[in-house]
């Protein structure tokens, strides 16, 4: 493969896929190199019901439609690396990867998405499939009969917590504030499942168990009071974060490690453009991502050839 | 029904026999096409040209014969999809329960199988 491209787009989700789709089609070379699975947050999504044009598909069925559209069109994709160091500033930006192979480009979009908010407690890693799990479809099955918690107020919360109730005997849902910020029909819903308790202005700060999860210590965030609950499982629906730490120092970032973009996706660097659940925005879907990405990719193509045609110019 | 990757399918009992019974080192994904699946799924995927000396395949989850992972003295506490088990000349050396990234799985294919 030749290292030079025209445009390097980091993150292969709906953001990243999309920015290759229209680049490729415009002939603009561009190689997509993605830390993780092809599709990002969207094949962690079981089923897309909203994206105009499709009634029902699974995350992972458009995420590997995206991913056939951009290679059809002569879109380079290498995933499951690790982008080891970056170089943004100049009109030839450069990307090591796996600390053995560069590849540059007049331009870069960044579209590295964003991750589940893990709660941070001792023993979340060490029980994670072991009671604690953050996806209510996968798992929801292994908790028949059982008492759970899940933990969150936001629509994911509410929703997964109903869910749930086809499972779990009981269901106690833990939120840190003293109100839901879950939309009214998802807390309506919720309030009048009679398998649903509330825990409210509370944090687990501490799992315990031995072979698998046995129980959670619960502290009362106003009065500062510790408890121990006994329980089978706990699911953790609590928002996600921008994968955004590699960038630090490099890039404009806002206090919440989003990307600062203007409307044309543009960095605060010449030629680095960002799109997707890593910029700053208030809604993340799937659609507010293909958005993104058809923006960033033609101003990015743009950009491109002004740059090309300078050094045409120039030559 | 087989899973849809690109793997080797293990659908049935004796298919577990042969793929574990005739390979060295093994690593079989037990799980469904969901989204804590299929990036374990991706990732092994990726791996089968890297790792040479190891059996990379799938196996269907729900189907009965999968009680052959399900039932698995190393599996009895999981609670997470899917469950991954890896085999050195028929035995099961280490298993996991849910998503596994590529970095957490090389580091047990290393330490189990060598590079």
């Amino acid at each position: 493969m030749d290292n030079h491209f025209d445009s390097i787009i980091i993150g292969a989700g709906a953001a990243g896929l999309t920015a290759g789709i229209y680049l490729s089609r415009a002939k603009v070379s561009t190689l997509i190199l993605n830390e993780g699975t092809v599709g990002g947050q969207l094949v962690l999504t079981h089923e897309v019901a909203n994206y105009p044009g499709v009634e029902h598909i699974s995350g992972y069925e458009l995420a590997r439609t995206m991913k056939q559209q951009a290679m059809s069109f002569g879109c380079k994709i290498r995933s499951n690396l690790k982008v080891t160091s970056l170089q943004l500033e100049g009109e030839i930006k450069s990307v090591e990867i796996n600390n053995k192979e560069t590849f540059t480009a007049h331009s870069v979009i960044i579209a590295t998405g964003g991750k589940s908010r893990m709660i941070g407690a001792p023993g979340e890693v060490e029980f994670k499939g072991k009671g604690i799990s953050y996806c209510a479809t996968c798992d929801g099955d292994f908790f028949q009969d059982k008492e759970i918690i899940v933990v969150g107020g936001g629509n994911a919360a509410l929703e997964e917590a109903v869910s749930l109730t086809k499972y779990a005997s009981k269901v106690t849902i833990v939120h840190q504030f003293d109100h839901f910020q879950a939309f009214e029909h998802y807390i309506d819903e919720a309030k009048k499942n009679e398998k649903i308790n509330f825990i409210m202005e509370t944090k687990i700060t501490q799992f315990m168990g031995d072979e698998k999860l046995r129980s959670v210590k619960l502290e009362h965030i106003p009065s500062g009071d510790l408890t121990e609950m006994k329980i089978d499982g706990v699911f953790i629906f609590i928002g996600y974060v921008p994968n955004t730490e590699s960038l630090e120092g490099i890039i404009a970032l806002n206090p919440n490690k989003e990307i600062i973009v203007n409307s044309n996706m543009e960095t605060n660097i010449p030629g680095v453009f960002a799109a997707g659940d890593s910029i700053v925005k208030r809604f993340r879907q799937v659609t507010t991502a293909v958005a993104d990405g058809t923006i960033a990719a033609l101003v990015s193509a743009d950009y491109i050839n002004n740059i090309k045609k300078n050094s045409e110019v120039l030559a | 029904m087989s899973l849809r990757t690109n793997l080797t399918h293990i659908e049935s009992l004796e298919d577990h026999k042969s793929v574990v019974e005739n390979n060295e080192n093994v690593m079989v994904c037990c799980g469904r096409m969901g989204p804590m699946c299929i990036p374990v799924y991706d990732v092994m995927e990726e791996l089968e040209s890297e790792y040479t000396n190891i059996k990379f395949a799938d196996m269907p989850f729900d189907s009965s014969d999968a009680k052959v992972i399900r039932d698995l003295e190393e599996c009895r506490n999981f609670a997470g999809l899917p469950f991954t088990v890896y085999y050195k000349n028929g035995k099961v050396v280490k298993a996991t329960s849910s998503i596994q990234s590529r970095d957490q799985i090389t580091s047990i294919l290393d330490e189990q199988f060598g590079k």
